[in-house]
């Protein structure tokens, strides 16, 4: 590292001039910043509150005195939803890292389950999410088997967990796969077995590169489990259609929305920070 | 002297290109082997066939005289005894230097955390990096970094070290931090088979010199032999190429 001089610096005339230049260049950016955000903004505000059906909406959609009154409701249904990703996403995690893992392995014994856990992704990556819902949630009981729960709660938790694992494993598994041959190589010829290049090596570098896109998924996971809402489940989607309804005012809708908003942009917001923070203490490709 | 490593015939391909043919080597304790070769000559093919990165398509590659391309014997017990270092170091990002060194002590050699970081931290005081322990690689110069790839491989105290041209990827000025370390090894008395276009280093620390082409030693000797007066048309040739270039 060079030395630093501890003598007086002062700086030089040009590089006042620099400064001040800077200094209005700066000035004249957020002059301009400033006037197109509200020329933008305001354009959209005049042609939303001039159009013509725009005091209807006003009534139906923003009617504060309403809102208040299905809040306590709407917030009952949002905390179903917040339950449903919490243990639904430790689900997922975990069986998406099953999965992963076994769609990355060589070892011959376990390839029945290679191809299995590659149909299990086919499958539920491909159909849409809310027929697997339909399918498990009506489906199952009718089974009629001993012993599995006809809870609509737990069948919807099921049927958002098998399609957001696949989703999950695959991205883990793209985590895996972009590791460099030559990190395996490495630890390879240190000694260290394939199971332990995996833990030690491969998946730790691998879930350091896949943390920003599962977090895009951990807030999908918690709009989507509004879904479960069409097996008649009381969660915050289900709370506010039932008050709508009722009135005709729409208004619970837009607080249902809002309150997703509420926990969704501030998750993103963190987590892009935490990214941020973790990529300039290590600086490290893996974090990338 | 017994040797450590001993080759056998041993061929490899890759689809029709054939990348060793028929190559043999004997490399006693103590000694250091220099393979030195065109890129494309086979030397890194030859370093990972040893390794078991790669699998040979014939022949045999004797450890201590036990037979490692034994499809029989197990890879990781055989790896434990070699030491690898690459041209693109290839140390881990996520871990600091210290754990870098210390995973195959604790993991593969069942050592305890504090034995392991003893070991690392008295390795990296001898090479004057016992200031980095703490640093992720990222943050190291490429001579440091390939050091402390080094010293990975020496924790776990391989009975040979295999090092793949460890100084290609740095500028001249870090080469030689890093060639001082291979220098003080072989005065240890390590043995080792080395993959390099350093002919001046090679010189000094060399007791066999191998000259690769297309797949085969095409000349060996003493370093003096072969770099100094090379008997083959196609040594002349290449150290000739080498000279022009400005590394000998």
């Amino acid at each position: 590292m060079s030395e630093k001089k501890t003598s007086a610096w002062s700086p030089s005339s040009r590089e006042l001039e620099r400064r001040a230049l800077r200094r209005k260049l700066s000035r004249k950016q957020a002059i301009i910043a400033a006037v197109s955000s509200i020329l933008v903004l305001g354009t959209l505000t005049i042609i939303l509150i001039t159009s013509p059906g725009w005091e209807v909406v006003k009534a139906t959609f923003f009617d504060i005195q309403y809102g208040k009154e299905v809040f306590p409701t709407v917030v009952k249904g949002l905390w179903i939803n917040l339950q449903l990703t919490f243990f639904g996403g430790l689900a997922i995690g975990i069986i998406a890292m099953g999965l992963a893992l076994l769609r990355t392995t060589k070892s011959p014994a376990l390839t029945p389950f290679r191809f299995l856990a590659t149909a299990y992704v086919d499958i539920f990556r491909g159909a849409p999410l809310i027929l697997i819902i339909l399918l498990v949630g009506f489906g199952v009981p009718a089974l009629r088997l001993q012993g599995i729960s006809s809870n609509v709660i737990v069948l919807g938790t099921i049927a958002v967990v098998l399609t957001y694992s696949a989703y999950v494993a695959e991205v883990i598994r793209s985590g895996i796969l972009s590791i460099h041959p030559s990190q395996r190589a490495a630890a390879r010829s240190l000694g260290l077995t394939s199971g332990q290049t995996m833990r030690y090596v491969v998946l730790p570098q691998a879930l350091r590169r896949v943390v920003p896109p599962l977090l895009n998924d951990f807030v999908s996971l918690l709009k989507d489990t509004g879904l479960v809402s069409i097996l008649g489940v009381t969660d915050a989607v289900r709370a506010a259609q039932i008050n709508a309804s009722r009135t005709f005012n729409y208004t619970p809708y837009v607080v249902a929305a809002i309150l997703f908003l509420l926990i969704t942009i501030p998750m993103t917001r963190y987590t892009d920070r935490a990214i941020r923070q973790r990529t300039q203490a290590q600086n490290s490709e893996g974090a990338i | 002297m017994a040797n450590v490593l001993e080759l056998q015939s041993v061929r490899k391909a890759f689809g029709s290109e054939v990348v060793l043919n028929n190559l043999s080597l004997q490399v006693p304790e103590h000694t250091a082997t220099v393979l030195i070769g065109a890129s494309g000559s086979g030397k890194s093919t030859l370093l990972r066939c040893i390794n078991l990165l790669e699998t040979i398509d014939d022949g045999q590659i004797l450890l201590d005289g036990l037979e490692i391309t034994d499809p029989a014997i197990k890879v990781d017990d055989v790896r434990r005894r070699l030491g690898m270092v690459f041209q693109s170091f290839n140390l881990f990002p996520h871990k600091t230097v210290l754990e870098n060194i210390t995973l195959a002590p604790v993991k593969v050699q069942n050592k305890s955390v504090e034995e392991a970081r003893d070991i690392a931290k008295k390795l990296l005081s001898r090479f004057d990096l016992a200031d980095k322990a703490d640093q992720y690689p990222d943050r190291l110069s490429g001579g440091q970094q390939q050091r402390v790839a080094i010293i990975r491989s020496l924790a776990v105290n391989p009975r040979l070290l295999l090092l793949d041209e460890i100084t290609s990827a740095l500028d001249p000025v870090l080469v030689n931090e890093v060639l001082s370390i291979v220098r003080d090894l072989k005065h240890d008395g390590m043995t080792m088979v080395l993959a390099t276009h350093e002919m001046g280093f090679a010189t000094q620390v060399a007791d066999e010199v191998c000259f690769l082409e297309s797949g085969n030693i095409l000349e060996r000797g003493s370093a003096e032999q072969v770099l100094k007066n090379p008997s083959n048309p196609k040594t002349q040739e290449f150290l000739k190429r080498v000279h022009q270039a400005g590394r000998l």
